[in-house]
C-alpha cells in the first residue's frame, strides 16, 4: 500500500519570505475591507504562494460543512446548519488577568493595526481526521506583546461566548459551558499560534468560530477555542473544558502525538478529509522542528 | 390470497427492495458530492446504523408473533437477519480496507488495544456462522435444537453492536442510548414472554412440529 508521507513544512514555507516582505502592499490592497469594518484579508495571489506542495487544500465545503463546534450541536453538520443566524458583530472581547491594563474591547479595536497573514496549516482533530486549511489571522504573540502581561502571567485562557439562545448546543449540559481552553504563555507566544479571523480569504464563517478563534497547528483541534469573548492571563494552569469532561482522554497539552493513543482509539494514523485511506500522523502534526523545543525534558506520555 | 401468500409474494419482495435502499442512498450521496467531510466515516455510520436497525427488526419478529399471533411474520426473519449481515460485512470491509489498509498486524493491534473495536469485531464474527447456517439445509443438518442454540448468538451480537456504538461516541450518547433502550425493550418483551408459563408451553408444543418456527428459527416456509 502506498502511503505518501509529506515532508515536514519548514518555517520558511509557512510564511514565504517575499510574502512577508510585501505584506504592506497586500494590506493596502485589503484596505477597502478595513474601511468596510471587516478585518484585513489577503489577496488570492498571496494564498497560492503559501500552499505547501504536498498538502492539498481541503475544499471550502468540507472545512465549513464538517467540523466540531458543540455549541451548535454535536453532529459534524450541526455547526453549518445551526450557526447561520449567529451574530458575530458587534463583538466584545474582555482582556483580563495578569496584564498591564485589563479592559473590554471591541474585537476590531483589539486587533487594529496588527497585520493579518494567511497561513496554510494542517489541522488534526483528536478524532483522527485532518484537513489542510488556509486560515487568515494574526500571530497571537503580537497581540500578547501589545497587552503587556505581568511577570506573573504564565498561562493564557480563552473563553467562548455563552449564549444558549444563539448557541442551541449550550441548552444541553453536554460540556461544562462556557467552553474554555488555555495555553502556556510560551506556547501562546510561539510564532505558529494564530488568532484566526478568516478562512480562504473570506471572513471567518460563523460555524468555524466567528469572529475570532484560536489555531494551534501542532495540537489537536479542540485546543483552538472559537468565538472568543475573553482572554485571561493567569499565574496557574487553569482547567479546560474537555479535560474536565474526560481527564484521562483529553490532556491539557493535547499535542498531536502518534505514539500516545486516545484511550479508546489509535492516534497513529489519520484520515485526511477527502481521502479514503489513512495516512501516518506526524509528531506535533508535522511541526516538530518548530515546536518540539517547547517541551524539552517533558514526559509527553504523562503530559499528553 | 392467504396471509402466507401475501407475505411471500408481496412483503418479501418489498423488503428486499427496502433492504438495498440504505446502500443505494450511501452510494448516491457519495457519488453526487453530498457528503462533506470524512466519506469513509459516512459509509461506516450508514452501514453501522443499518446493521443495528436490521438486527432489531430481526429480533422483533418473535415478540410480534407472540403478541399479535401473526405467525406469518416468521417468513421474513431470515431476510432481515441476512440484511444485517450484509451491511455488517460492508461495515467490516471499510474498516479492514480503508482504516487499516489490509494490514493484519495493525488490525490485531487495534483490536487488542481498543475495547470498542474488539466488541464490534467480535459481534461481526458472531454474525458469520449465523449467516452461513441460515439456509434450510443447515437447519436440517444441525437439527432444530442445536440450530436454535447456535442462533442465540444473535443476542450477544446485538448487545455488542450497541456497546460498540456507545463506546465510540465522544460525549453525546443520545443516539446510541436510544438504540440501547430499544434493544432493552425487545429483550424485556422476550423475557416476559418466556416467563408466561401457559403461553410459552402452548407455543413450545406448537413449534415442536416445526423446529425453525421456534424462538430463533429463520423463515419457516421452506422447512415446514
Amino acid at each position: 500500500m502506498l502511503i505518501r508521507h509529506p515532508p515536514a513544512i519548514p518555517t520558511s514555507e509557512i510564511t514565504e519570505e517575499n510574502a512577508y516582505a510585501t505584506r504592506r502592499e497586500f494590506l493596502k490592497a485589503a484596505g477597502f475591507a478595513l474601511a468596510g469594518g471587516l478585518l484585513p484579508l489577503p489577496s488570492p495571489g498571496l494564498r497560492r504562494a503559501l500552499v505547501p506542495d504536498d498538502d492539498k487544500l481541503t475544499p471550502w465545503e468540507d472545512v465549513t460543512g464538517y467540523n466540531n463546534f458543540y455549541e451548535f450541536g454535536t453532529d459534524k453538520e450541526d455547526p453549518a446548519r445551526n450557526a447561520t443566524r449567529f451574530r458575530s458583530r458587534p463583538w466584545k472581547v474582555e482582556v483580563t488577568g495578569e496584564i498591564a491594563r485589563p479592559a473590554m474591547y471591541d474585537v476590531d479595536d483589539l486587533l487594529k493595526g496588527l497585520s493579518a497573514e494567511e497561513r496554510v496549516y494542517r489541522h488534526r482533530c483528536v478524532e483522527a481526521w485532518s484537513m489542510v486549511v488556509p486560515w487568515t489571522g494574526i500571530p497571537l504573540g503580537r497581540l500578547i506583546d501589545r497587552l503587556e502581561p505581568t511577570s506573573r502571567a504564565r498561562f493564557v485562557e480563552f473563553t467562548t461566548l455563552l449564549d444558549p439562545r444563539q448557541m442551541p448546543g449550550q441548552q444541553r449540559g453536554i460540556l461544562d459551558w462556557p467552553y474554555t481552553e488555555a495555553l502556556r504563555l510560551d506556547e501562546a507566544r510561539h510564532p505558529l499560534t494564530l488568532l484566526v479571523t478568516g478562512l480562504y480569504g473570506k471572513p471567518l464563517p460563523n460555524q468555524n468560530g466567528a469572529p475570532l478563534r484560536l489555531i494551534v497547528p501542532w495540537k489537536y483541534g479542540f485546543k483552538g477555542g472559537k468565538s472568543i469573548v475573553r482572554i485571561r492571563f493567569l499565574e496557574r494552569q487553569p482547567r479546560t473544558t474537555w479535560n474536565i469532561a474526560a481527564p484521562d482522554e483529553y490532556g491539557f497539552y493535547a499535542n498531536v502525538n502518534p505514539d500516545v493513543d486516545h484511550p479508546r482509539w489509535s492516534q497513529s494514523r489519520e484520515r485526511r478529509v477527502g481521502e479514503f485511506f489513512k495516512r501516518k500522523t506526524l509528531p506535533f502534526n508535522g511541526y516538530a522542528d518548530e515546536v518540539a523545543g517547547l517541551y524539552a525534558g517533558m514526559d509527553l506520555r504523562k503530559n499528553f | 390470497m392467504t396471509r402466507a401468500a401475501i407475505v411471500t409474494r408481496l412483503v418479501k419482495p418489498l423488503l428486499s427492495l427496502t433492504a438495498v435502499l440504505p446502500g443505494v442512498g450511501i452510494v448516491f450521496a457519495l457519488a453526487t458530492g453530498r457528503v462533506d467531510g470524512d466519506q469513509v466515516e459516512f459509509i461506516q455510520h450508514g452501514t453501522g446504523l443499518t446493521v443495528l436497525v436490521s438486527l432489531f427488526l430481526t429480533l422483533s419478529i418473535t415478540p410480534l408473533r407472540h403478541l399479535s399471533g401473526w405467525n406469518e411474520a416468521i417468513r421474513v426473519r431470515r431476510q432481515l437477519g441476512l440484511t444485517a449481515f450484509w451491511y455488517a460485512l460492508l461495515h467490516f470491509l471499510t474498516y479492514v480496507v480503508f482504516d487499516q489498509s489490509l494490514s493484519v498486524r495493525d488490525i490485531a493491534e487495534d483490536v487488542g488495544k481498543h475495547p470498542w473495536v474488539l466488541v464490534g469485531f467480535a459481534s461481526f464474527l458472531m454474525l458469520v456462522p449465523l449467516a452461513v447456517t441460515s439456509t434450510s439445509g443447515w437447519i436440517r443438518r444441525l437439527g432444530g435444537r442445536r440450530w436454535r442454540r447456535l442462533h442465540s448468538l444473535v443476542y450477544p451480537a446485538a448487545l455488542g453492536g450497541v456497546l460498540h456504538f456507545l463506546w465510540l461516541v465522544k460525549k453525546d450518547v443520545r443516539t446510541p442510548a436510544y438504540f440501547a433502550a430499544v434493544l432493552a425493550i425487545l429483550l424485556a418483551v422476550r423475557l416476559w414472554i418466556s416467563r408466561t408459563p401457559r403461553r410459552a408451553r402452548a407455543r413450545a408444543s406448537a413449534s415442536r412440529q416445526d423446529p425453525a418456527a421456534g424462538a430463533l428459527g429463520p423463515a419457516g416456509e421452506e422447512v415446514a
